[in-house]
């Protein structure tokens, strides 16, 4: 879709998964009833067990957010996997990368 | 035809060559923890471990607490696994590559004996220490006969059986790998987790073919929004099934949804169609006998009498009604510990005076409850005791909310009600929630 980015596009993708990231950060907090508030989570920060300490049922519940608001699903066969969940920010850029709406 | 993965059939030939090249780079040891997350390989190597005359352990949890307690239970224990890594502490034997050795046409069928222990099962218990729970070859498969026969699954024809559930949780080990093996149907290698994987790993294996689930992975693949492919029947198990969502997925699946229920201690014992009734159909010869609160079951695969840790009312002498769980189990995702147990672990904890778990309020919405956890220990962080739990319990069990009181709100007589630690947690928390 955007393979030629424009130097002009540039900065405003990085500001896209940059709010993209809080989005994603209040639907998770929301849709997992977490004790913390969306700012409390680092974009860094890992999601899964020591980090955010997410198992994997609530990655599953993620993936169901992630589908419904951006048209986004997830497969688990794809390399790409552990690397999406490995923080807030990957996701918000996988997100980003492939959302349909 | 065996198994398939990625829809690529594979023969009873290279299953049984596949099984003698693994049983040849077994370790001596007797036990075999198989923690192989594909599904064929893990049948593979319950196979081999079979003919090899070892047992297989299938722990409900594999935390260091638990694996400690595994080499203790049996010290020549070592694992089995198809992962570069594996950060278990047991000696370590990797599942082999296959070497693409053709598979002689005419090999010999290996004989198991029926009477053999084939497996160690274990559940929570009580007290903090697991409690074993042995399969013999023969209880194992006579159950699945039973289960194959009411699941319709023995009209000659080769079914492909998908499953969101690991072949290492006792529902999957009977459902997904025993089930096919003994009824002559073919097991799919894919442990597909997001609905989008559940899709296709059905699409990839032709029909009829079936979906081993429970109510979490199936409700997510209703609320996914993707059409659904052509299924010929539908298992869920683990938890029980709301009739809304039983229905929508006979709906959207355009097949029948039947439910299984069992415990880790018996395994499969019952089954319904929750769109037709609310009634489960016990397998022949299975009894129920309730003294007092307490149902237990008998007869049939089950051996000597077993307690189920529900709330259970016999009808007649082959059905029965469920209404819950008993006070103390608790069950989240299909996995199963006691608050006694949990408790147990948390107070082993430095540091931890005083605490308990308490059952969190049912979602209306499906979604999974949490369990929650007052802690009394001064000089302790809420995430230093959560990192302690982490080594202990299954992630699924750890308490959310986690908090840490003054002191535990105990009756005059010691007891410590659910209701009141609800209360205290709810108290506890709403400034923040409200902030």
């Amino acid at each position: 879709m955007s393979d030629n980015v424009s130097p002009l596009r540039q900065p405003a993708d990085s500001a896209g998964v940059v709010a993209l990231t809080r989005e994603l950060a209040g639907l998770i907090v929301a849709a997992l009833n977490l004790e913390v508030t969306p700012g409390d989570i680092g974009p860094d920060q890992p999601l899964y067990g020591e980090g955010l300490g997410l198992d994997s049922i609530d990655i599953l519940e993620i993936a169901l957010v992630v589908s419904k608001q951006y048209g986004v699903q997830l497969r688990a066969d794809s390399e790409e996997n552990t690397r999406i969940f490995a923080s807030l920010r990957q996701l918000a850029e996988y997100v980003n990368a492939h959302r349909t709406k | 035809m065996l198994a398939y993965r990625g829809g690529v059939p594979i023969l009873v030939r290279e299953f049984l060559a596949d099984v003698a090249r693994v049983g040849a780079a077994l370790a001596d040891g007797g036990h075999v923890l198989n923690v192989c997350s594909d599904r064929y390989h893990f049948t593979v190597g319950l196979a081999a471990s079979l003919v090899a005359g070892k047992v297989s352990l299938l722990p409900s949890t594999r935390t260091p607490e638990v694996i400690a307690q595994l080499r203790r239970f049996a010290p020549d224990a070592f694992c089995l696994t198809d992962e570069e890594e594996c950060a278990l502490e047991l000696p370590r034997v990797r599942f082999p590559a296959s070497r693409g050795a053709a598979a002689t046409a005419g090999a010999e069928v290996p004989r198991i004996e029926a009477g053999r222990r084939a497996a160690w099962v274990f559940t929570s218990g009580s007290t903090g220490t697991p409690v074993p729970h042995q399969k013999t070859f023969a209880g194992l498969l006579e159950c699945m006969r039973v289960a194959a026969e009411r699941l319709a699954l023995t009209d000659g024809r080769s079914h492909a059986v998908v499953a969101t559930v690991p072949p290492q949780h006792m529902y999957g080990f009977e459902s997904s790998v025993l089930l096919p093996l003994v009824s002559g149907n073919a097991l799919c290698a894919e442990h597909p987790f997001y609905p989008a994987d559940i899709c296709h790993a059905l699409e990839a294996v032709p029909r009829p073919r079936i979906l081993i689930s429970t109510p979490i992975h199936l409700r997510a693949l209703m609320a996914a929004g993707l059409a659904l492919p052509a299924t010929d029947l539908i298992v869920s198990a683990t938890a029980s099934l709301s009739t809304e969502l039983a229905r929508e997925v006979e709906q959207r699946c355009g097949t029948r949804l039947l439910e299984i229920y069992g415990s880790t201690e018996t395994g499969s014992i019952a089954l319904r169609e929750p769109t037709r009734t609310a009634e489960w159909h016990l397998w022949p010869h299975v009894t129920l006998e309730s003294r007092g609160e307490e149902t237990f079951a008998q007869g049939g695969h089950i051996g000597q009498r077993t307690r189920l840790y529900d709330v259970i009312e016999p009808l007649g002498v082959d059905r029965f009604l469920l209404h819950g769980r008993t006070a103390d189990l608790v069950n989240i995702a299909g996995k199963r510990s006691s608050l006694g147990y949990l408790d147990h672990q948390l107070n082993s904890i430095p540091g931890v005076v005083d605490g308990a778990f308490f059952h969190g309020a049912a979602a209306a919405d499906g979604t999974v409850a949490r369990l929650g956890a007052c802690v009394v220990a001064p000089g302790l962080e809420a995430a230093a005791i959560t990192a302690a739990l982490r080594r202990r319990i299954d992630p699924v069990f750890l308490p959310r909310p986690l908090l840490l009181v003054a002191s535990l709100p105990r009756t005059s007589t010691g007891k410590l009600p659910q209701e009141a630690l609800r209360s205290l947690a709810a108290a506890q928390t709403k400034p923040s929630g409200a902030a």
